[in-house]
């Protein structure tokens, strides 16, 4: 047993390390370090809860947290890298959950009479923060399940748009509010009915806000999911007067806010459009192509690549779908054995998840050093001999550069073109995930190697080899 | 369809229209290919290559002219040739039809639908097809090496320990492709290239293939809108001259390309220029087959002058690459015509239409200009991006706006402080949490800005483990009653959570120890 100002200190300890583990996240060296106190932290907030003088049950806790762990250690094993977007999505929900419980756990307290119980504002405020707390947290969770349906592949990741959708989500936003006044006036266990409804309304809300996102725009989602977690932990801290859930949710709240905007930035949308959805479906290019499409043989490319002394390979999903990162990094070898300047160029929403490329590629044991970020690449281009790009199609557009009609001006994108020779990887000519046909494909030093991009770079490694 | 390929008649032209490549690429088109015995041998292809690429031997140039639909030929035909041609024949050759126009007429009457190479119009979409381009960057190329031959000295400089080799000086005159060309292979055999060109819109190309851009001090573009330049003005020809005197008392080496389209070339350098040359210097000219750019050049010859200056008036035309990318050129215009299956001429095709020069019986020649050069019109080049004054304002716009709506949040955020202040009961901690939380997001967000991109994947998962610090609530709501419901719930939620810490720090842990220099 300790005593409650020795758990308030180790609380403040356990904040400290987990800033600092995240701040340790920032980068690649200090990144184990991060994680290390992460644990840590973890370990005495958990400690210091356990042993305190409120905690009881301590048997019941001990089963749960050992059959936990067995499951998180065996999903933390079995999750292969290109599922990780489904991981992260389905633990999000996991907090979501624990959010929406724990919230009713506070209520069930407070209604208990052998309880002492909280009289006047601040029993309101307990449940304005119970009320508020459980939403965020249902909101969370069925947002979470329906994002991880859609990285699954179980759910059509189109964008499902309705009408009057935005009508309808501030008709639901109102009755909750107006449950909510109910049920803080609530007597007894009549509460219980309003906190309900207010659950289903939060999960429905979830469901048709991540519907609406299409499957492009899932990096936004995934962090901006990240983020709701941490507000639903912080919320809980604040029912149950817990500075430590407060500070660790704030920090989880805002890291994920920021992973959003970023994403959102990268993408050249407002934050909010996104959480809205239903983006991209209006208006469209209405700027005509110039020239055609050349396609060429692996043979052929082989031979590009055989003259090529710098080479800049721009990864994309469609890499993630064909597992190719693997072959692609024995083909890197290759190159670089033979000489060549070889370098990856990471746009910041390829794939379904932020960094998701840089983790596919670490994965297949490319070094980190040749991966670079766009900002770092793109002066490099009007140098680099070959791009290849592998899976990736709006990130590459130019008409985010100098087509104003495209859906996706003013977008960043790598600035594939500028280089000698650009060799695209595709499975097929059709448009990217935003539905702009790319001008990219016709220009005039850009050639098109059709076929799956796992096939295309095991054939080229061949033909590189012999 | 017949494609025929014909033996080139000029003992100077060793080019051939189509390459054992190309005939596999006619094929693949759905072309028959049938070649005349022998045509490609000057060009290092022999009769067993075409035939192993799936081509038919023929043995005399009248079934080439007088059974095949199409015909692909280098050099414009000659009056006995066309004798042989059958009526609704398509020939594609080069044809020069300002020079021929014998020829053209004789085409016309025996009703062959000709398309001059060489009259491809000078538009983006048709650049696969310019073999005037295709052909110019292997003179270039070629008028570079031929001068170092005659110059038999170092082309690069060298510091030795038997002393020092100064390197060569090239000046290039016309910047076209042939020009640039030149320019490149000069430049990355070390030597020193200066170049020169009255429109001023090519320095830049100049300068990035390593070239010094030379000009007269005169105000006048000599750029067009068909891409070509025109002819300057009395000054600004009489600086140009001052200018290429002062150059060939310094260079080594001068490499002419400047042509008018359907005019001789403009003389630029003149007798007293050649005189000035220090003996040894040597003269390329590009444009000798067209009266030369160099007053004393002979079409098809190389001498000494008297002062000894070489001038070269003839080129290997490297013939076995060169019939590769005229071969393809060709593969390329049919390709754009429907290939076999639909093949067309087709009149409201710009491309088509321009370089169709016989057609049905009538000559079709010459042709209205056609705006090409994409910075011919450079006033409105200028005109579409925002001057620096404009950014600056638009600049100055914005950090006002955002200035603007930074002041409007922070007094939304203050007076929702002041109303929290107001109401927020005295007997709560409300207030004391409201402050951990707030400082908690902000120090959140400082901490996050540094992440690097790479690293985001493990800084979600890492938050996810964090974000099951949610456990804390289970772990306090437990009793020791698990008939209770509360108890039920938060032994769920404990679940729920310590799944996500312990999974989440695994997988982070898992997928940093990836990431490897």
């Amino acid at each position: 047993m300790i005593g409650h100002e020795i758990q308030t200190a180790a609380y403040l300890f356990a904040s400290i390390l987990f800033i600092l583990s995240l701040g340790g996240l920032s980068s690649q060296e200090t990144a184990k370090r991060g994680v290390l106190y992460g644990i840590v932290g973890m370990i005495i907030a958990l400690l210091a809860t356990v042993l305190g003088q409120t905690a009881e049950g301590h048997v019941y806790i001990l089963i749960a947290v050992a059959i936990a762990s067995v499951i998180g250690v065996a999903l933390s094993r079995k999750v292969e890298m290109t599922s990780m977007p489904q991981l992260i999505a389905i633990l999000h929900s996991f907090v979501g959950l624990a959010a929406v419980l724990v919230g009713f756990g506070s209520y069930l307290d407070h209604l208990d009479p052998n309880t002492p119980t909280l009289t006047g504002a601040s029993a309101n405020i307990l449940l304005v923060e119970v009320y508020v707390g459980i939403f965020i947290g249902a909101l969370t969770f069925t947002g979470s399940i329906i994002a991880w349906g859609k990285l699954d592949g179980k759910i059509m990741s189109k964008a499902l748009i309705y009408p009057g959708r935005h009508l309808i989500n501030i008709i639901l936003i109102l009755v909750t509010i107006v449950v909510g006044v109910l049920f803080t006036n609530a007597d007894g266990t009549e509460g219980m009915m309003y906190l309900y409804i207010m659950t289903g309304i939060g999960s429905f809300i979830g469901i048709m806000m991540v519907m609406a996102i299409g499957g492009g725009d899932m990096p936004v989602v995934v962090s901006m999911l990240n983020s709701y977690s941490g507000w639903a932990a912080a919320a809980a801290g604040f029912m149950l007067g817990n500075d430590l859930l407060i500070v660790t949710g704030a920090l989880v709240g805002s890291s994920g806010a920021i992973l959003s905007i970023h994403m959102s930035k990268a993408m050249n949308r407002k934050f909010i459009n996104v959480i809205l959805g239903g983006f991209g479906t209006a208006g469209g290019s209405t700027k005509a192509i110039e020239g055609e499409i050349t396609t060429i043989n692996h043979d052929e490319a082989a031979e590009i690549l055989k003259e090529a002394k710098s080479i800049i390979i721009v990864p994309g999903y469609g890499m993630a779908v064909a597992k190719a990162q693997y072959p692609i990094h024995d083909m890197v070898q290759t190159l670089r054995k033979a000489g060549k300047d070889v370098k990856f160029a990471i746009h910041p929403v390829a794939g379904r998840l932020p960094g998701h490329m840089n983790v596919l590629l670490a994965e297949a044991k490319v070094p980190y050093d040749i991966v670079m970020e766009m900002d770092e690449v793109n002066p490099d281009l009007p140098t680099t001999d070959v791009v290849i790009v592998v899976g990736a199609n709006d990130v590459v557009n130019p008409g985010a550069e100098d087509d104003p009609g495209s859906s996706i001006y003013g977008m960043p994108v790598i600035k594939a073109w500028e280089a000698g020779r650009v060799i695209v990887m595709k499975r097929s000519l059709s448009s990217g995930y935003s539905g702009e046909d790319n001008p990219l494909f016709y220009r005039e030093n850009t050639e098109m190697l059709l076929g799956d991009a796992k096939d295309s770079v095991d054939k080229l490694l061949t033909y590189l080899k012999s | 369809m017949k494609v025929g390929i014909p033996v080139e008649t000029s003992p100077e032209e060793l080019r051939v229209a189509a390459t054992p490549k190309t005939v596999k690429r006619l094929q693949k088109q759905g072309f028959d290919v049938y070649i005349q015995s022998s045509a490609g041998v000057r060009a290092n292809f022999s009769d067993n290559e075409f035939e192993a690429a799936g081509a038919k031997i023929v043995s005399s140039a009248a079934e080439i002219y007088g059974d095949s639909d199409i015909v692909l030929k280098v050099k414009e035909p000659t009056l006995e040739e066309v004798d042989m041609m059958r009526s609704g024949l398509v020939l594609l050759s080069h044809l020069w039809p300002d020079q021929n126009m014998e020829v053209l007429q004789k085409l016309a009457d025996k009703g062959v639908n000709a398309i001059a190479m060489d009259a491809v119009p000078r538009i983006s979409r048709a650049q696969k097809m310019d073999v005037r381009s295709s052909m110019a960057n292997v003179a270039g190329y070629r008028s570079v090496i031929e001068a170092s031959y005659h110059y038999g000295r170092f082309l690069n400089g060298q510091i030795t320990a038997a002393g020092k080799v100064d390197p060569a000086k090239f000046l290039v005159i016309g910047a076209g492709v042939a020009g640039l060309a030149a320019i490149g292979a000069a430049n990355s055999l070390g030597a020193i290239v200066r170049a020169f060109d009255t429109r001023k819109e090519v320095a830049e190309q100049i300068e990035s293939m390593g070239a010094t851009f030379l000009t007269v001090d005169l105000d006048e573009d000599g750029a067009t809108a068909s891409g070509y330049s025109k002819e300057m003005s009395k000054e600004f020809i009489e600086a140009e001259m001052k200018l290429f005197l002062e150059q060939a008392k310094e260079v080594d080496i001068i490499i002419t390309t400047a042509q008018i389209p359907g005019r001789p070339a403009p003389k630029l350098i003149l007798d007293y220029h050649v005189a000035a040359m220090k003996p040894g210097s040597v003269i390329v000219d590009l444009a000798a087959s067209t009266g030369g750019n160099c007053e004393l050049t002979r079409d098809g010859e190389i001498y000494t002058t008297d002062n000894g200056v070489t001038i070269v008036g003839k080129l290997d035309q490297l013939p076995n690459q060169a019939s590769q990318l005229y071969g393809n050129n060709l593969c390329h215009f049919l390709d754009d015509m429907g290939k076999a299956e639909n093949f067309k001429i087709d009149m409201e095709d710009d491309v088509v239409s321009r370089s169709m020069v016989t057609y049905e019986g009538k000559i079709n020649w010459p042709q209205k200009p056609l705006q090409v050069s994409p910075s011919a019109g450079g006033g409105a080049a200028k005109t579409a991006g925002p001057t620096p004054e404009e950014l600056k304002a638009i600049e100055q716009a914005k950090a006002k706006k955002s200035a603007i709506s930074t002041i409007i949040g922070l007094g939304v955020v203050g007076v929702l402080l002041l109303l929290i202040g107001k109401f927020a009961p005295e007997e709560s901690d409300f207030l004391q949490h409201m402050t951990v939380f707030v400082l908690a997001v902000f120090v959140g967000w400082q901490i996050i800005t540094n992440v690097t991109h790479a690293l985001h994947t493990p800084l979600m998962s890492v938050t996810n483990a964090i974000s099951g610090i949610i456990v804390v609530g289970g772990l306090l709501q437990t009793t020791n009653d698990f008939g209770n419901p509360i108890t039920i719930i938060a032994f769920v939620a404990i679940l729920l959570a310590t799944i996500n810490i312990v999974g989440g720090f695994l997988v982070t842990h898992r997928m940093l120890n990836m990431f490897k220099k």
